[in-house]
């Protein structure tokens, strides 16, 4: 791995870690003693200096190290957290982001991100607040004065560290070399002086040349703190008995340190004065001192130094959290790939390829009419359609971390606004895909942001209609006949009918006289620079965003519904297409044309007989089973002339004759063998399903709730369609949302069932007929 | 391994570490079990680590309880570097060479 990519790497996860951070300063405000979202952002703090520090980011080391000692101190129950304190590290976070961003660019942080640091760090600093005394915390130096030497009670005169070192036998074998670690202490302070005890070490005839014997005394002067020297010792902690001084540690300290290794005793002591760490008073002072833990045994090195107050509890504690995470992040990086996202892209554009071309295998298998061949071409299918499936869920995410996100919104804009506002989140693990998921993010800002300032009341108002004081935003999300729906709710007023209507007369969207439903009327929101708000926030109101909503979500083959009750509140309803590439069609065939209906929205296909079609009596309108189904005929819709009269005699047909007009078998007849025809000729049934006698069939499909009947001449059965968008110059048809190729190479376009549906609702004009000629003729 | 007035000389090359230690280790015996002194030459040692240094150690000791001598000499950087770091020069007490590195 070179550098960039462990940068890469780097920047990913400080990302993630960022994002946990924040996740758990929102979840701390509720919660502000829970010790485990405490460490989260401790440790979310702690990671990222560390990593920064491998890179060499010094700012960001300094940056993080300051308010990663404030956090400690929230941890060590110094300091409670406060809304001011989240705040504050909330801008942490963000700062932090902005720095990690100026890495991933490769800038170096211009003046205004030093001032942003320097700014932060002052706020921080208060809430380090003085130096704590040194009976709480072992890392601050004990009273100094001149007679320091001779009370076994106070500090040691040295200001260097002491770290006593002694290797398990094992070490070695575990691939660890002591000197390594003794190498690493170099890099981050400077050993002053260093003793190798080798008393251990047999004569070589002893000698097991692969266990270790060495053990290390070593003064060590650093500016780092105790973490980051027992952060040296990391990986060697169960393989070692590891002690560290702090500076001016109690003589007692060094006295309890000898104890420890009675059969040093002596010679340790020389060696601490060797290392200039105790002076020879001292020495003597600790030996005659009599401390009432003399025949203490020996206990885990941890509980030990605790004990003896040589380590703070946290310090423990984070070392064993730091050793648990990493154990865990090993375990999921092992069940985790990060792939490129373009490559996924490739993968499924090959697979969009791959259904093509099996379609078009499969086709020819029918009509050559080989049982083996169409059991083969059967099989691949399938196949070929489990690839596909998997291959989408490759690119599915839950839409879990997008709504978190807003947790952090909805805090900032209520704080903003001066409401109480709550974010409910339901339905977070429903998968969509990863596009539309980065995609929705700015449209679903915009309504949540919308529904705060707009939706939720003022205080005084919710409370005079008997609502909470607090006001509430749900984010909900749920599948439904092959779309996502996400829903942005809130308990707020609710759209004003009267207010609306007003406005657009005013601006001549709408005629006094004109009888509007609800609907319609929610729907003017949409209109561009539509605002009824009397008063413009710094958040919304200035009638941009509601239109950039809707063609946002448009975009993206989804529509954006409203459900509102005055006083009660809003609901806005995004439904959209689960994925962007390939869909499940249903082809059906009118005139000469093939046309695909996404299978999702299929509900049934009934059969127009002649009476019910005389029954309807020109008013599109179709009795299904007790309900009123209003249909469309596709036919008249797009303005296809009728097909040349079908031919049972298929082989004799020659279609090249007008090779300009779409296929409606699909197939030229010269890739049908003349066995083929006779297996036709022989098999009326087979015959039939190639070509069924010209009758009519509606497909009542589904879409919002509403049903639709779509007349067509032919059903052509289950089709896996590979979405293509359609060109420029076709973007405004009505009707039509995209195109396929079929298996023969013919083109199919690919029926806007939900603008289908919203015609027959509306029963709009039926413009753009000619442009839908055109793009057939395509 | 060569034999002459009562000095036996081994060198040792390429790697003095966990790898290697074992079968270094019965070479040194050996030597010692020729009765000779025996001087050690690390002028080829191109990586030590702690079984290498403390092998060392465990060699002195052996000649010791031998009641022979054993010298080290011709302390590649890679060995003079770990003598250093491990502050060993005074134990060992043989003299070391100081290079000019680059």
């Amino acid at each position: 791995m070179n550098l960039d990519d462990a940068l890469q790497t780097f920047i990913v996860e400080a990302g993630e870690l960022l994002e946990q951070m924040e996740e758990a300063l929102l979840r701390i405000e509720q919660t502000p003693d829970d010790a485990d979202t405490i460490n989260a952002i401790f440790r979310a703090a702690h990671t990222i200096k560390g990593s920064a520090g491998l890179f060499g980011f010094d700012h960001v080391v300094a940056f993080t190290h300051v308010a990663e000692s404030v956090l400690d101190r929230v941890r060590s129950d110094e300091l409670r957290i406060t809304s001011e304190l989240v705040a504050i590290f909330l801008s942490v976070r963000d700062h932090l982001g902005a720095l990690i961003a100026h890495i991933a660019d490769g800038k170096e942080p211009d003046d205004d991100t030093h001032r942003t640091s320097a700014e932060l760090v002052t706020k921080l600093r208060v809430y380090l607040g003085p130096p704590a005394p040194a009976s709480s915390q072992a890392l601050v130096p004990a009273k100094q004065n001149g007679t320091v030497e001779t009370q076994a009670g106070d500090g040691v005169g040295t200001d260097n560290w002491h770290i006593s070192l002694r290797f398990a036998p094992d070490v070695l074998r575990n691939g660890m070399d002591p000197l390594s670690f003794i190498r690493y202490l170099t890099t981050f302070g400077k050993i002053v002086h260093i003793v190798t005890v080798v008393d251990a070490v047999p004569r070589l005839a002893e000698l097991d040349p692969e266990a270790s014997y060495l053990g290390y005394e070593v003064a060590f002067h650093t500016d780092a703190d105790k973490t980051a020297i027992e952060g040296a010792f990391e990986f060697v902690r169960n393989d070692a008995r590891i002690r560290i001084l702090p500076p001016h540690a109690k003589v007692a300290d060094y006295k309890r340190l000898i104890d420890e290794l009675p059969q040093e005793e002596l010679r340790l002591g020389e060696i601490l004065i060797l290392c200039g760490t105790l002076t020879r008073t001292e020495l003597n002072a600790a030996l005659s001192h009599q401390t009432a833990l003399a025949d203490e045994t020996l206990s885990p090195i941890g509980e030990v130094l605790v004990d003896q107050k040589l380590v703070q509890p946290q310090v423990v504690a984070a070392a064993l959290e730091k050793q648990k995470q990493v154990k865990e992040h090993k375990a999921t990086e092992s069940g985790l790939i990060r792939v490129n996202a373009e490559k996924l892209d490739v993968h499924i554009n090959l697979i969009g390829e791959l259904i093509i071309a099996s379609a078009g295998a499969s086709l020819i298998a029918q009509h050559t009419a080989m049982p083996e061949l169409l059991e083969a071409s059967a099989r691949l299918s399938r196949l070929v359609e489990e690839v596909r499936d998997s291959a989408l869920t490759l690119r599915m995410v839950e839409i879990g971390a997008t709504f978190n996100r807003f947790q952090r919104v909805v805090r900032d804009v209520s704080v903003d606004l001066g409401k109480d506002i709550r974010l409910e989140i339901s339905g977070a693990d429903t998968d969509l895909d990863k596009t539309v998921v980065e995609k929705i993010g700015d449209p679903l800002t915009h309504l949540v942001r919308n529904s705060m300032d707009h939706g939720i009341e003022p205080v005084e108002v919710r409370l005079a209609s008997g609502k909470p004081a607090h006001g509430t935003v749900r984010l909900n999300a749920y599948h439904d006949s092959g779309s996502i729906v996400i829903e942005v709710a809130d308990d707020g007023g609710g759209l004003s009918r009267e207010r609306i209507l007003a406005k657009a007369i005013e601006r001549g969207l709408a005629k006094p006289d004109q009888q509007l439903s609800d609907q319609e009327i929610h729907e003017l929101i949409f209109e561009p620079g539509f605002s009824t708000v009397e008063k413009v926030s710094n958040l919304s109101g200035r009638g941009v965003g509601m239109d950039v909503v809707k063609r946002n979500i448009t975009a993206l083959r989804g529509t954006v519904e409203i459900d509102s009750t005055e006083g009660v509140g809003t609901t806005m309803r995004i439904r959209l297409p689960l994925t962007l590439a390939i869909i499940d069609g249903f082809l059906v065939g009118v005139g000469g044309s093939t046309f695909v209906v996404p299978l999702d929205m299929v509900v049934e296909c009934v059969e127009l007989s002649a009476e019910e079609t005389a029954a309807s009596q020109g008013r599109d309108h179709l009795d299904l089973r007790g309900e009123v189904l209003p249909f469309i005929r596709l036919k008249q819709l797009f303005d296809i002339p009728d097909p040349p009269p079908a031919d049972i005699d298929f082989a004799a047909d020659d279609t090249f004759d007008n090779s300009n007009a779409p296929q409606r078998s699909g197939l030229p007849s010269t890739l049908l063998t003349a066995e083929g025809a006779a297996a036709l000729a022989r098999d009326p049934e087979l015959a039939f399903l190639l070509h069924p006698v010209k009758r009519e069939n509606v497909v009542v499909v589904q879409y919002a709730g509403r049903r639709t009947g779509l007349v067509v001449d032919e059903l052509m059965g289950e089709f896996q369609t590979v979405i293509r968008p359609l060109g420029e110059v076709f973007s405004g048809i009505d009707g039509i949302s995209g195109f396929t190729i079929l298996g023969s190479g013919n083109v199919a376009l690919i029926l806007d069932v939900p603008g289908l549906v919203r015609r027959v609702a509306g029963r709009e004009g039926r413009r753009n007929i000619q442009a839908t000629t055109y793009a057939m003729a395509e | 391994m060569e034999t002459k007035c009562a000095v036996t000389r081994i060198p040792i090359e390429g790697e003095l570490t966990i790898f290697t230690a074992a079968t270094e280790r019965l070479h040194l015996l050996d030597a010692f079990e020729s009765g000779n002194e025996v001087e050690v030459d690390l002028s080829q040692v191109s990586e030590i680590d702690s079984a290498g240094i403390q092998l060392m150690v465990a060699a002195k000791r052996e000649a010791v309880t031998r009641n022979t001598s054993l010298r080290f000499t011709g302390h590649s950087p890679a060995v003079f570097d770990v003598v250093e770091l491990c502050d060993l020069a005074g134990h060992l007490g043989d003299p070391m060479l100081i290079t000019a590195r680059s």
